[in-house]
């Protein structure tokens, strides 16, 4: 019997070693709350092996600047990111979706905030990455997010006198005024 | 270097000019009144040097460029919005119509995405055949950026030796999917048909043909005095900056990054093959041009170690829910005509999470982040784009240089403006 409890536990040990990912995300998950404490991620999630917490726009530029100065895992390359819209979600109708790659270690972090949409302002990227200007653009384009203290906030898909964002819900793809195409045979 | 390479040379010229003019004679207007002034200078929209339509307003002095203000969209086409209307197979073609000179790498792409979400194993031979796609869409990706970059410096002859041989490529594309340019390819759990034996012919064919026309090309410009004047140290980017900038793909590599997503995260069996991943050190555009050569040389290799070992097996993954049965077995077969009616409506239950998949592109990392909620399309669909991405950091590329390195700079770092504004 004393021998088996004692297997168990070391067994485990050597299935999580066995699997990198899990444990590269558990080690990058161990970094964050260290670095900026535990209590500021919800939400942890592993969809398909990516890491994916969930913050505040209060703490997104501290946590993007403080992953991309930090030596241990050099999360230091923004590979995209981009807006969501949840309408059902009552005061956190957008989001921000920002994923980060460590090109030295191998390892993808994604980052989501939302916020209210009445209220759509979240702090710039662009002073820490060059490339989020237009990544911001996009955002701001296609889902009307502003971003505070961005150098050049104007639209860079669509028309500059286009006076709404498309990319949002309430935008049908479909005319509008049409009956006989329903969600329910055409999905949306 | 002349005393005029360089922005402050050439106000330096004009002060002493005015300087020793205004000493000679103090009452003598100054006619060179107008060398102050900036130009202000329409790149494009539509300028045969583009290669696409964007604009961008240039503020030059002289022949110098003192700033740029890029403007782009012109054919943006909201594919993200409307791939969330259309089911998954439905997406495969507005993937082509994004980078549409390697339109089979995002159609593997977005397959492999979808595949990923659904849980969907694709069999060996399916994965080889992918990659023998993949690289034949890189080579002919690299073949048109190369081959315009010598148009662009003023030698049109490789230019066409070259078009010659992406022909041939586009032939053995049509003999696989029927398609030459927007290819729609592959389908969600494999290939949507064998390798007819003519393609394998064709294949083998211009495997044999094609390093010598290759090794020409390259004898006519690597090492070629007019060349080498015009794009040595022309449009060079640091690696810092490039990484800032999110570069991606060969325009990194030439930056002296060894980032490459086939070797980083392997798909589609990349990890079997061997090849070499070559960087520069510069970032310029000579770097970038010599990147992409040597790419077309790697990809070749791992396309002969592919149809060497080939492995025998099926084409498709065994998944009636996602890939369509054959038309015959619809007619005849109840299960089949079910699947064949789900698949077709976009009736197919996906699982609600969200993926990114990232393959390497022509020229970067091209990424898709599905967002799905279980329903026929996808909730929210963003692509990577990696032209997106790294043209902004043209401007800064180009300030300071002249309008014809501005040119050249352009067309070395491959921008298809089908993925610059998707």
């Amino acid at each position: 019997m004393a021998e088996q409890n004692e297997e168990s536990p070391a067994a485990q040990e050597t299935a999580a070693a066995l699997d990198p990912a899990a444990q590269k995300n558990a080690q990058l998950l161990d970094l964050l709350h260290r670095l900026f404490g535990a209590d500021t991620f919800t939400d942890v999630e592993e969809p398909y092996g990516l890491l994916t917490v969930t913050t505040t726009r209060e703490r997104i530029h501290d946590i993007i600047s403080g992953l991309q100065q930090d030596q241990e895992l050099q999360l230091n390359f923004l590979t995209t990111m981009c807006g969501i819209h949840y309408p059902e979600n009552e005061g956190k109708e957008l989001g921000m979706i920002y994923h980060l790659h460590s090109l030295i270690n191998n390892i993808r972090l994604r980052i989501k905030i939302f916020f209210p949409i009445a209220d759509p302002v979240v702090p710039t990227m662009t002073d820490l990455y060059s490339t989020a200007n237009w990544m911001e653009r996009e955002a701001f384009d296609f889902y009307g997010i502003i971003f505070s203290g961005h150098p050049n906030l104007i639209r860079i898909l669509n028309v500059e006198d286009m006076d709404y964002h498309p990319m949002r819900r309430e935008y049908a793809l479909e005319d509008g005024t049409r009956e006989d195409k329903t969600d329910l045979f055409f999905g949306r | 270097m002349a005393v005029n390479d360089t922005l402050e040379g050439t106000h330096k010229i004009i002060e002493e000019a005015r300087a020793q003019q205004s000493k000679l004679n103090p009452l003598a207007p100054t006619v060179n009144d107008f060398n102050q002034e900036l130009t202000t200078l329409n790149l494009g929209p539509t300028h045969p040097a583009t290669h696409g339509i964007f604009q961008n307003i240039l503020q030059m002095d002289g022949e110098r460029i003192v700033s740029g203000v890029p403007t782009i969209g012109y054919i943006h086409r909201a594919f993200e919005k409307i791939a969330e209307r259309r089911p998954f197979y439905q997406i495969t073609p507005l993937t082509d119509r994004m980078n549409y000179c390697s339109s089979p790498i995002n159609n593997m792409g977005w397959h492999m995405t979808v595949e990923k979400l659904l849980g969907v194993t694709v069999p060996k031979r399916a994965q080889y055949m992918r990659v023998i796609l993949m690289e034949l869409a890189r080579i002919t990706d690299h073949l048109i950026c190369n081959g315009i970059l010598g148009v662009d410096t003023g030698a049109f002859t490789g230019f066409l030796y070259l078009m010659e041989e992406r022909e041939k490529v586009y032939e053995i594309y049509e003999e696989v999917s029927g398609a030459r340019l927007t290819t729609n390819m592959g389908r969600v759990g494999g290939m949507e048909r064998d390798f007819s034996d003519v393609a394998i012919q064709k294949l083998r064919k211009w495997l044999k043909e094609f390093p010598a026309v290759m090794a020409e090309f390259e004898k006519m410009f690597n090492r070629n005095r007019i060349f080498m004047d015009r794009v040595v140290d022309v449009g060079g980017i640091s690696a810092e900056r490039a990484l800032n900038y999110g570069f991606t793909g060969p325009n990194l590599r030439a930056a002296g990054v060894d980032y490459d997503v086939r070797v980083m995260n392997p798909y589609s069996s990349y990890q079997d093959f061997e090849f070499e991943i070559p960087v520069g050190t510069k970032g310029d555009t000579y770097d970038r041009f010599m990147v992409r050569n040597e790419e077309i040389w790697q990809s070749l290799r791992i396309i002969n170690q592919a149809l060497e070992n080939l492995p025998e097996g099926p084409y498709h993954a065994d998944a009636p829910h996602y890939y369509l049965p054959p038309k015959q077995a619809v007619y005849k077969n109840m299960e089949a005509l079910i699947y064949h009616f789900k698949i077709i409506m976009g009736e197919i239950e996906a699982p609600v999470g969200e993926v990114y998949h990232s393959v390497e592109g022509g020229n970067g990392e091209l990424g898709f982040y599905l967002i799905s909620d279980g329903g026929r399309t996808p909730y929210r669909l963003h692509f990577r784009r990696p032209c997106f991405i790294y043209y902004q950091a043209y401007t800064e590329m180009v300030t300071g240089q002249t309008l014809s390195d501005a040119i050249v700079t352009l067309s070395s770092m491959n921008v298809i403006a089908g993925e610059l504004d998707a």
